[in-house]
């Protein structure tokens, strides 16, 4: 595992890593969205399924959507045996795939801690550590003078208005280089022949009756055997096109980073009760995110006032930032279900495959979305990680509640 | 930050509002006779549209009274706020554009 490498020694250049061809006239699978989750859905169903007749569409350019707009933090600790099931099989999958893809995306296990400030923490954070041991999820409980010890940079003083409590740590937690993880996606789907196609909005769906039979784009029509919707924030603009409700509300969500600061923070500190998270990426910036903001919103980006209630918090936690300089903020659009928790399947109408939902925490899912969602647009028939999170549990109501370890409020 | 037009005490910031979601999604007039499919549409099924939203606010940190707006989702344009005022007899009820 790579750690804080200079960045004379980071990949090579993007442009070089695949082909720009012309959309063909028809594919055995559309892909709508060229995000993290596309491209991994790209590369699997060539990979594990051998289906390479594919194309992805990308309406702005590739990986540019929450993609890039992302804090990295890739964990495994949710609540659910569902949820902690398909997050653990991601964490599988990025623990070998730099080597896979040949490709160094500076994935750093260097573990996430969650905080507890709060009596109901500590009992929330407990209890997700006695579910993830019990799932074979690698997690511990840690006292204030642990938490000291693991992260020393943490204001562990029981005198300011929410002492640290404990926290959760992850160790096998940690963030990796976003571009880079859909560079080296991207390369390896071009090379099994997936077209990778920017600057294509898919603006309607070819339908026959109930079947889907390919997508209208501002390039012209596309017809395919199939038709999978990767694009986030954007879900249900795509579904309306096709007459399907969705229960997704899209949301602002946005992050900052600092200056570049020589390194000083050894882990992922999350709190979900002062609301910041905080990492310092392997060039020295501290990343820093917070909340959603309350309304819906398709505009990239979030108000001002959970800036400045974060950074509030992020100061208490961590005196020594008090001089920091924000460099840059910017936003992304989360796509929010009623339970937290992603959606992925077949849809009432034939041939149209959704996968949305991820809202503030689809990173993390990157490999695993791609493989179960590569499943079940291969078969026909969803993989068995996926099958709770099928469409049809707002109807039955066999929810999968993870607002409580998602770790951003909404 | 929104700049906010509360019909009652005028305008304030988005900080002193609570936001309550989708505006004019009544409560089902039989619910004995619904089906799962049509619960699940009203518990869970909202619009999500990009462009004007008809939604619900409350001046949570003010007069606390509930009303409704219609804002751009995208330009954030606030284009109508409409209060629940009760309408005089005789007068037409407000309707959103
Ligand atoms: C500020 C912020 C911080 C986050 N932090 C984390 C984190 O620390 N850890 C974590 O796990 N997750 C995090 N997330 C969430 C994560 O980024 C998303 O869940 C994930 O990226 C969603 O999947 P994706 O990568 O495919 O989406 P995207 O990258 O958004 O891909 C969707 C693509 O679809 C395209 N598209 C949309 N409509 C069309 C159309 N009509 N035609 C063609 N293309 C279209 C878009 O342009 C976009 O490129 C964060 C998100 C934000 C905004
Ligand atoms: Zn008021």
């Amino acid at each position: 595992m790579s750690h804080q490498l200079p960045s004379h020694q980071l990949p090579e250049h993007p442009d070089w890593l695949w082909r720009t061809p012309d959309p063909k006239r028809s594919y055995d699978v559309i892909i709508v969205g060229a995000g993290g989750h596309g491209l991994a859905t790209a590369y699997y169903l060539a990979r594990n399924h051998g289906i390479t007749n594919v194309a992805v569409l990308e309406r702005g350019w590739l990986a540019g959507g929450n993609m890039a707009r992302n804090t990295t933090i890739i964990r495994s600790n949710y609540l659910c045996e569902e949820s902690a099931a398909l997050y653990e099989h991601a964490l599988k999958l990025w623990e070998v795939l730099p080597q896979e893809l040949d490709y160094d995306f500076l994935f750093s296990q260097r573990g996430v801690l969650n905080l507890a400030h709060t009596l109901q923490d500590v009992r929330e954070g407990t209890r997700r550590v006695n579910a993830n041991r019990l799932g074979g999820v690698d997690a511990e409980w840690l006292d204030p003078d642990q938490v000291r010890e693991f992260c020393p940079i943490v204001n562990t003083s029981p005198d300011v208005r929410y002492p640290v409590l404990g926290a959760t740590l992850q160790p096998r937690a940690g963030i990796a280089k976003h571009d880079h993880v859909a560079w080296a996606l991207a390369r390896r789907a071009d090379a099994y022949g997936v077209d990778l196609i920017q600057g294509c909005e898919v603006t309607g769906f070819l339908r026959e009756g109930d079947r889907v039979t390919g997508v209208r784009t501002n390039r012209g029509p596309i017809s395919a055997g199939r038709v999978a919707l990767a694009a986030a924030g954007h879900s249900s603009v795509l579904a309306d096109l096709v007459g399907l409700r969705l229960p997704i509300q899209s949301h602002p969500l946005q992050a900052l980073v600092s200056e570049l600061l020589e390194p000083v923070h050894p882990t992922v500190v999350m709190s979900n009760h002062v609301h910041v998270y905080v990492s310092q990426a392997h060039k020295g910036e501290l990343v820093m995110g917070a909340g959603v903001d309350s309304y819906n919103g398709y505009g990239q980006r979030g108000s001002f006032h959970l800036i400045e209630h974060q950074m509030a918090a992020a100061l208490e936690l961590f005196p020594i930032f008090a001089r920091a300089h924000v460099l840059r903020t910017w936003g992304g659009i989360v796509d929010v279900t009623p339970d937290a928790s992603p959606i992925i399947g077949p849809t009432p109408i034939e041939n149209l495959y959704l996968n949305c939902g991820w809202g503030t925490g689809g990173f993390k899912a990157t490999p695993s979305s791609g493989w179960v969602y590569a499943h079940t647009i291969a078969t026909g028939e969803p993989h068995p990680l996926a099958e709770p999170f099928a469409l049809e549990r707002f109807t039955t109501g066999a929810l999968i509640d993870e607002h409580g370890a998602a770790a951003v409020a909404h | 930050m929104l700049l906010i037009a509360c019909p009652w005490c005028g305008e304030r910031e988005e900080l002193e509002f609570h936001y309550g979601g989708q505006a004019h999604v009544p409560y089902p007039a039989d619910p004995e006779g619904l089906s799962d499919g049509e619960w699940a549409e009203y518990l869970f099924v909202r619009d999500n549209p990009k462009g004007p939203f008809a939604e619900r606010w409350s001046h949570a940190a003010g007069c606390r009274r509930w009303f409704n707006l219609i804002r751009h989702t995208v330009t954030h344009e606030i284009l109508a706020v409409q209060s629940n005022r009760p309408v005089a007899a005789g007068q037409p009820k407000p309707v959103l554009p």
